[in-house]
């Protein structure tokens, strides 16, 4: 229908563009892994797998996947456990405010990353607002510590920036469930909860799929929220990353700690999308 | 689907049982607009009824108000003498064959028929065998284990029908369930659903809004416009004894002849035939199978006019013809000529075929 030059002038641009800020940073990113660095801070450029037996040597660095990988896992599970009943109520009960608590929901995506971390490291430090109320109240007499810099704060904060993009894709797939499958299931004597386990969640799981993968792989990334609020015991794998590529100038095992992380989410992306086309039916 | 009993209907009404649903004094509006208003119909037990209507008639909604998914604005519902409309859906023992069939996309063909037995938390094994036997009824036992995507339209509507009837509910709403279907597919199954209501003898409300199969398929029809029954009879009665001049041009296709009635005479264009109605405007509904061609009969009671052929439509086994008469009406002509005809006839009819009906009332 289209002509070779039409096709070609059109595909050509976004390839190119794939291939000059995606292969080929991966592909540079992959070749210094097994590069290293020399006494007088130069790159060598000569191939070794240092990189990676010194990543499966240091404690440190696999603890910290771990722990990056258990924050993100809590993310993810606060995230749905708060989209979903959202997604929920929005969907099927809202009614006539249906619009107007979509876009409460969405707002604060437009506002800064940066505003939402400060703005819980007000509400959480010991000087914090929490902490305030809980002293005026005399709950305590002095301040919480661990609320601030802690996991705890990297998962609360991560949780309130993530929850929104658990609920979208929960909410577009509540969406696109036909009512008249709801209506059946109450004509067939079932009652609002068994249709709801029995109808609703297992036609809305490629939503969650979806939603659970991006918070995620969101968080398991995350490098301002750690370090704003993560504290020496809430440090994440991509501080790790970028204190190697910066102050502690180790270009090669900040690439090889990079390129797993990499193959892990490109699993993680894998295995959700194999889950996803097994639940969906149309 | 062999054997075919005679209607239950017969019999609950020689027990003297009172009826199996009773609407009385429906009325439902949308945002202000009125879509029912005072709606009272008798669904007896064993009882095949269809309600006809055009879009936006109110037939859906009427439909909806029995199953449960909308609740009436005034009027009640009772089924077996006690509140239907007070209990929410999941509690009535009434199923529904949604348009769209609406099976359960994530589930096969014997989970979609379990999913009533399973919520009603009924033994593994009865489950299983009321299953198959359902499946079997339909003749889908072979696709049992089958998505609902990969199985036809035709075999959808079976799979919709085995999973409301495995219920055995007092009552089936069936909701324009062929209106997907192709036209020879849809003649079959109607044929073939008639006759499985019969068997199981479960009530059955069938919305439409196609004439013929309500005709093929009901023991009665109510007919609706407009959100109120303009008449609820039997197929025969409906169309041989239409009580209105919209029910006469609904059901089939009629000659509406207006006229007067004066000192026991009905009077229309130059047409006269003695009739026993009060002096006064007056509306007759002529079907055109009952005006014959050529006056070969010789009874004086006979209504004859000539006229000219204007146009012959080939209707398959018949033919329609438009017949304009010399005194400015114009008649539809059912005719099982084959040839084609010109010029002018003498058309007649007998009086007894010109029903009177009522003006339709206009509803905004």
């Amino acid at each position: 229908m289209f002509s070779r030059a039409y096709k070609a002038a059109v595909t050509l641009p976004p390839l190119l563009w794939v291939v000059a800020f995606l292969l080929l940073p991966y592909a540079l990113l992959f070749c210094y892994s097994f590069w290293s660095v020399s006494s007088s801070q130069t790159i060598v450029h000569s191939w070794t797998l240092d990189n990676y037996r010194e990543l499966l040597r240091v404690n440190v660095y696999l603890q910290t996947l771990f722990r990056s990988m258990w924050i993100a896992a809590r993310v993810m599970i606060f995230s749905l456990l708060l989209g979903y009943p959202l997604a929920y109520y929005l969907s099927f009960h809202a009614g006539a405010r249906k619009d107007l608590l979509y876009q409460l929901v969405i707002i604060p995506l437009w506002v800064s990353y940066l505003v939402r971390a400060y703005a819980w490291k007000t509400i959480l430090g010991s000087d914090g607002v929490l902490n305030t109320l809980l002293q005026y109240l005399h709950l305590t007499k002095h301040p919480v510590e661990f609320l601030l810099y802690s996991p705890f704060a990297v998962v609360l904060t991560l949780t309130h920036i993530y929850t929104p993009f658990a609920f979208l894709p929960i909410y577009a797939a509540l969406e696109h469930i036909p009512r008249n499958l709801v209506e059946a299931s109450h004509d067939l004597g079932a009652s609002p909860l068994q249709t709801f386990w029995r109808v609703i969640f297992p036609l809305s799981i490629p939503g969650v799929l979806a939603g659970a993968t991006f918070a995620f792989v969101l968080s398991f990334g995350d490098f301002l929220a750690p370090l704003l609020l993560g504290g020496p015991s809430g440090i994440m794998v991509s501080n790790i990353v970028v204190s190697l590529f910066g102050a502690a100038y180790n270009w090669p095992l900040g690439a090889a700690i990079s390129f797993c992380m990499l193959l892990l989410v490109l699993a993680l992306l894998l295995l959700s999308e194999k889950l996803e086309k097994k639940w969906s039916f149309r | 689907m062999t054997t075919v009993t005679e209607p239950v209907i017969a019999r609950s009404e020689q027990s003297g049982v009172g009826p199996l649903l009773a609407i009385r004094n429906v009325a439902k509006s949308f945002a202000k607009t009125a879509v029912l208003r005072d709606i009272s119909l008798q669904i007896a037990e064993g009882e095949f009824l269809t309600i006809l209507g055009e879009s936006g008639s109110g037939k859906t909604t009427l439909l909806r108000i029995i199953a449960g998914f909308e609740s009436a604005d005034s009027g009640e519902i009772l089924m077996e003498g006690e509140r239907l409309d007070l209990l929410p859906a999941y509690r009535r023992r009434v199923n529904t064959v949604f348009q769209q069939y609406a099976l359960f996309p994530h589930l096969s063909v014997q989970d979609n028929v379990a999913y009533g037995l399973r919520v009603a938390k009924l033994p593994k094994s009865e489950v299983a065998a009321r299953v198959s036997e359902s499946l079997a009824m339909v003749k889908m036992s072979t696709f049992a284990a089958a998505k609902p995507a990969n199985i036809s339209g035709g075999q959808q509507q079976r799979v919709a029908l085995a999973r409301a009837l495995v219920n055995r509910p007092r009552l089936l709403l069936l909701d324009e369930p062929l209106s997907a279907l192709d036209a020879n597919l849809r003649r079959q199954v109607q044929v073939e659903l008639k006759s499985l209501q019969r068997e199981v003898g479960i009530s059955f409300v069938f919305v439409t809004h196609d004439q013929e199969e309500a005709m093929v398929m009901s023991d009665r029809i109510a007919l609706l416009r407009k959100g109120e029954l303009e008449q609820v009879a039997s197929p025969r009665e409906i169309y041989s004894r239409p009580a209105t001049a919209y029910t006469a041009q609904f059901i089939g296709h009629t000659n509406l002849l207006r006229g007067e009635v004066r000192a026991g005479s009905a009077h229309c264009h130059s047409l006269s035939w003695r009739i026993a109605l009060p002096d006064g405007p007056a509306l007759f509904s002529l079907r055109p199978e009952n005006i014959r061609l050529s006056g070969s009969a010789t009874e004086t009671s006979i209504v004859r006019v000539r006229g000219t052929i204007e146009r012959q439509v080939f209707q398959g086994a018949t033919d329609l013809l438009q017949v304009a008469c010399d005194d400015g009406l114009t008649l539809s002509v059912r005719t099982a000529t084959r040839e084609n005809r010109q010029g002018e006839v003498l058309l007649e009819f007998n009086p007894a075929d010109a029903v009177p009906v009522r003006e339709s009332p206009d509803r905004g």
